[in-house]
């Protein structure tokens, strides 16, 4: 058995891994969908895509409780400089789980397509119908999704490089392997 | 006396005539579906009507309504031109959809069941349409099967994808009525 204080609580893990899977998901349809022509699969794309968007902020907003609410394992022994990186690129992840789906769903409303997640429940719509406002969310909803791509490529190269460079059993306080 | 009578007979044709005319700016023509599960709006922007009908006698009224498929729009030119298409309104071939009278009802005070044909993309249905009227002004909505007018054929035929449910709804602003 290894210490508590050295791997993140289970549901933290287990939330970590979920949404790891829904973002990648949702940011690959969300790369495909937009140079379809219009068909079926294209509407049903992307209402998928809306769908999922809503799920992870729904989740990201219970990860972000739990996380605020339970003890994080203690820091691995690194450079100082890379402790502030990870803690910052941690933050800003953090702030994109937001900003990205709510960026989509409010460019979504001001598009006139209120969402009715999962085809059930009607969403509210935060701002009116405005084409010009919509225009204005969808590249802020680009560009958050490419930032959140980007971040998301520097922390997962970065938990590559302790796991197999500096073999410091990093990716165990994700449940992954023993410390 | 031959004369006198033609004289009169011209006068309440002229009379006739000019007694009922459909104001476009002060009417609309818009429809609602559900595209899974979102409500999306749409309106027609040409349509005309001719309205004989007279409130003392409405089982004798007649109308007859024209709508220019063309002139549809969802507010979003991916779908309008989607909707142009030949799976859906197929305006090149189908310009219009008719609706044409064949019995008025009242219901109420100031409430009929307007019933006859309406036929679009050339099939033909026998509907119902409960309208209210006042001040000049017909208020009402009925729903269709897009289905039964092939709009939305082929690819879009899937009713979980669009539902084939749709409402129309409408107020017609008449002078002289």
């Amino acid at each position: 058995m290894m210490s508590p204080a050295t791997r993140y609580t289970p549901v933290a893990i287990a939330l970590h891994w979920l949404l790891a899977l829904a973002i990648a998901g949702a940011f690959s349809v969300g790369l495909y969908m937009t140079d379809l022509p219009f068909s079926p699969t294209r509407l049903k794309l992307y209402n998928w895509h809306k769908w999922a968007g809503v799920t992870i902020l729904a989740l990201s907003a219970l990860r972000l409780l739990w996380r605020l609410t339970h003890r994080t394992p203690a820091d691995l022994p690194m450079p100082a400089w890379q402790l502030r990186a990870a803690h910052l690129i941690h933050g800003l992840l953090y702030l994109l789980f937001f900003a990205v789906p709510l960026s989509g769903w409010a460019y979504s409303s001001a598009a006139g397509f209120p969402i009715v997640w999962f085809g059930v429940l009607p969403l509210p719509d935060f701002v009116g119908k405005d084409k010009e406002l919509a225009e204005t969310l969808k590249l802020a909803h680009h560009l958050a999704a490419y930032g959140l791509g980007l971040l998301v490529t520097a922390h997962v190269a970065a938990a590559l490089k302790h796991q197999f460079i500096d073999r410091d059993g990093l990716l165990a306080r994700m449940g992954v392997g023993r410390a | 006396m031959k004369r006198l009578i033609s004289a009169l007979l011209i006068a309440t044709g002229a009379l006739a005539a000019q007694a009922t005319t459909l104001q476009p700016e002060k009417s609309d023509l818009s429809f609602t579906f559900k595209q899974m599960g979102v409500p999306v709006d749409g309106k027609f922007k040409k349509f005309e009507a001719q309205l004989d009908f007279d409130a003392k006698r409405p089982e004798a009224g007649k109308i007859a309504f024209t709508v220019d498929l063309g002139s549809v729009s969802l507010g979003d030119p991916a779908f309008d031109k989607e909707l142009a298409g030949s799976l859906w309104f197929d305006t090149k071939r189908n310009g219009k959809a008719t609706f044409v009278s064949s019995s008025i009802k009242p219901t109420g005070p100031g409430k009929y069941d307007v019933a006859g044909k309406l036929t679009i993309k050339g099939a033909a249905r026998d509907v119902v349409v409960p309208i209210t009227l006042a001040q000049g002004v017909a208020v009402g909505s009925v729903g269709i099967k897009r289905l039964d007018f092939k709009i939305g054929d082929g690819e879009w035929a899937d009713t979980s994808m669009v539902a084939n449910d749709v409402t129309v709804k409408f107020k017609l602003a008449f002078a002289g009525l």
